[in-house]
């Protein structure tokens, strides 16, 4: 079945083979109707009002004056804008694969654990659980060029102190690895679960017949885990295009422009100068970018993902 | 038909054999220790931030910049925990984020479950296409409204205020929507048959019945809400500017601003805000675990 098939699939409908009747319509569409509510002012109003928004100029001092496309015209120049798309691009391609690599290994491992799993597993989870806020903060400090934790290490190691943060290369890819070990647990937990749903008569089967450890590992654990595999590749795409904690807490998106993403120019633009008309042509292009996104994950999707 | 029966028996006979051999106990060799050390490494890599966030919240001014950097203050200044208190209106931004976080799990339970339980169980005219549609919201970041919404509600005047972090769970939530209806999807059908001959309403059917057979769901929600909601930054960032009103997490970065070079008060408001989370994880852990499971298993 295609994934949207089954996400939608039913068994819980009631075996009616009349049509569904007027009293069951409305009681369904009472009991939606919270949601629908929400739907219209949370989401289908404000989408199709930045649509008009971002046509104009706005800094909420004076009335918004309309000037056509000149916000798009301006993003598509805007250097700081190509950086914050190829900042969140670069950290969706580098920090997912890392991720989904490490945990997928660290749970079979831990799936093998010999005792203590429940400790183990709380660990892992303890970054996941804690507010991005928080660990920004506390990174900020390991990340410390003279006092932080890491040089430290590095200093016993006899290798010179690295600017994390303030050296414009460094600082994304000291984000990043913030990021994923911030995630890691949750991965872990996800790929966990999926493992236990593998039946174990496979891999009795596969033994049986003599194949190797890796081969196990290559011809059916991973294309089992498909499904897990790409529900964390949908769920780390949408978190990566949303980091903004990492970017206002530890650098101010900088060095430089070395650390905007998205979503922190969208905030300082709109709400740190109250450029809303601008803002709101973002905000459009970044739901752009989603759509595309969630066509090829569709697309994709029934190509690789492995359903038992 | 011979030849098939006589590869299952060559087969089965394979199998009793390693069976035999105790193919299901754990043997434990050399490979298998190595990777639990290497996962203990892990597990001890995770944690030991958190542990040096600790050591540098109890130092003195002079120890944290210390070189090389002490793992044990010398001495413990547990009064920088006070100081952290009432430097910024910790009190304030507990209670405050405790009765925004609450309200909103509250919200969002009740208006999840209702929806949740229209899905599940009833048919109506577009069900299938705003279920759907829903699923769709969930790929889109908040900023793509934020700018709108944000407007809004300064036009109803709730800048500054904790409705614009309160409100929108009572609308709904798709995570919980998906989670709680799968859940009802479970629930055979008999039992709310049995209500509706007695000549109870679906109101009273999902009051009375429903809402209690799926309380496991209720709770792994109540989780996630609540840690989502306790950990927000960029809402509260947002929509409330002054410190008395704002949250834990988003007051931790007025701290940025004021306090650049005392890592130690720092560490000690850090650590501050990630208590209660911690508390909620310990003692609900298995929601969590339960809640990413389910939600991986099922899409």
């Amino acid at each position: 079945m295609h994934p949207a098939a089954q996400l939608l699939h039913h068994g819980g409908d009631p075996v009616k083979r009349e049509k569904p009747q007027k009293h069951e319509m409305l009681w369904g569409l009472l009991f939606v109707s919270p949601y629908i509510l929400g739907l219209i002012i949370f989401w289908i109003g404000p989408i199709v009002a930045a649509v008009g928004l971002s046509f104009t100029y706005w800094d909420f001092f004076s009335a918004p004056e309309f000037i056509g496309l000149t916000n798009y015209k301006d993003l598509i120049r805007d250097p700081i804008f190509h950086r914050s798309v190829l900042n969140t691009l670069y950290y969706t391609i580098v920090t997912i694969p890392a991720s989904i690599v490490l945990s997928l290994l660290l749970a079979v491992a831990l799936n093998k654990a010999i005792k203590g799993i429940v400790w183990l597993r709380t660990c892992y989870f303890l970054p996941y659980v804690t507010s991005t806020v928080s660990v920004a903060l506390l990174w900020s400090w390991l990340y410390n060029y003279d006092f932080g934790l890491l040089n430290h290490f590095l200093g016993k190691l006899g290798l010179s102190p690295v600017a994390w943060l303030t050296n414009p290369q460094l600082a994304l890819p000291a984000i990043r690895i913030m990021s994923i070990w911030k995630g890691l647990g949750y991965n872990i937990v996800l790929y966990m679960a999926g493992l236990q749903n593998i039946p174990q008569h496979l891999y009795e089967c596969a033994k049986i017949d003599g194949a190797s450890q890796l081969g196990i590992f290559k011809n059916i654990t991973i294309p089992l885990l498909s499904p897990t595999t790409f529900f964390m590749l949908i769920i780390g795409m949408i978190g990566s295009l949303q980091v903004f904690e990492q970017a206002y807490i530890m650098t101010g998106g900088g060095p430089g422009v070395a650390t905007y993403t998205i979503v922190y120019y969208l905030w300082e633009q709109g709400f740190r100068f109250s450029y809303m008309g601008y803002a709101s042509a973002m905000g459009w292009i970044l739901f752009i970018l989603v759509f595309l996104i969630t066509i090829f994950n569709w697309k994709f999707s029934s190509r690789f993902v492995h359903y038992q | 038909m011979k030849k098939e029966q006589l590869l299952v028996n060559n087969y089965n006979k394979k199998r009793m054999r390693l069976n035999k051999r105790s193919l299901n106990k754990k043997r434990r060799n050399l490979g298998d220790y190595f990777i639990y050390a290497v996962v203990v490494l892990g597990a001890f890599t995770m944690v030991l931030p958190f542990l040096w966030m600790v050591s540098t919240s109890l130092k003195s001014g002079a120890e944290v910049l210390a070189i090389p950097p002490t793992w044990i203050p010398h001495p413990v200044r547990w009064v920088n925990y006070v100081h952290t208190w009432n430097f910024l209106p910790f009190g304030r931004l507990f209670t405050n984020s405790l009765k925004i976080s609450g309200l909103h799990v509250f919200g969002a339970l009740l208006s999840s479950s209702l929806a949740a339980y229209g899905f599940a169980r009833f048919r109506f005219p577009g069900r299938d296409f705003i279920f759907l549609l829903m699923l769709g919201t969930m790929m889109i970041p908040m900023a793509v409204t934020l700018v709108p919404v944000f407007i809004l509600y300064r036009m109803l005047n709730w800048v500054n205020t904790h409705l614009p972090l309160i409100i929108p769970g009572f609308f709904g939530t798709p995570f919980g929507i998906f989670l709680l209806r799968q859940f009802f999807l479970t629930i055979p059908n008999e039992i709310e048959d049995a209500a509706k001959i007695d000549g109870a309403n679906p109101f009273v059917i999902y009051w009375k019945i429903m809402l209690p057979l799926i309380k496991p769901a209720l709770a792994t929600l109540g989780v996630f809400t609540f840690m989502w909601s306790w950990n927000d930054f960029l809402g509260p960032i947002v929509y409330i500017s002054s410190l008395n009103k704002t949250t834990v997490t988003a007051g931790l970065s007025f701290f940025l601003s004021m306090y650049e070079a005392q890592y130690s008060y720092l560490m000690a408001g850090s650590t501050l805000s990630i208590i209660p989370m911690l508390l909620v994880y310990f003692f609900a852990q298995r929601y969590f675990v339960a809640g990413i499971t389910l939600t991986g298993l099922k899409s």
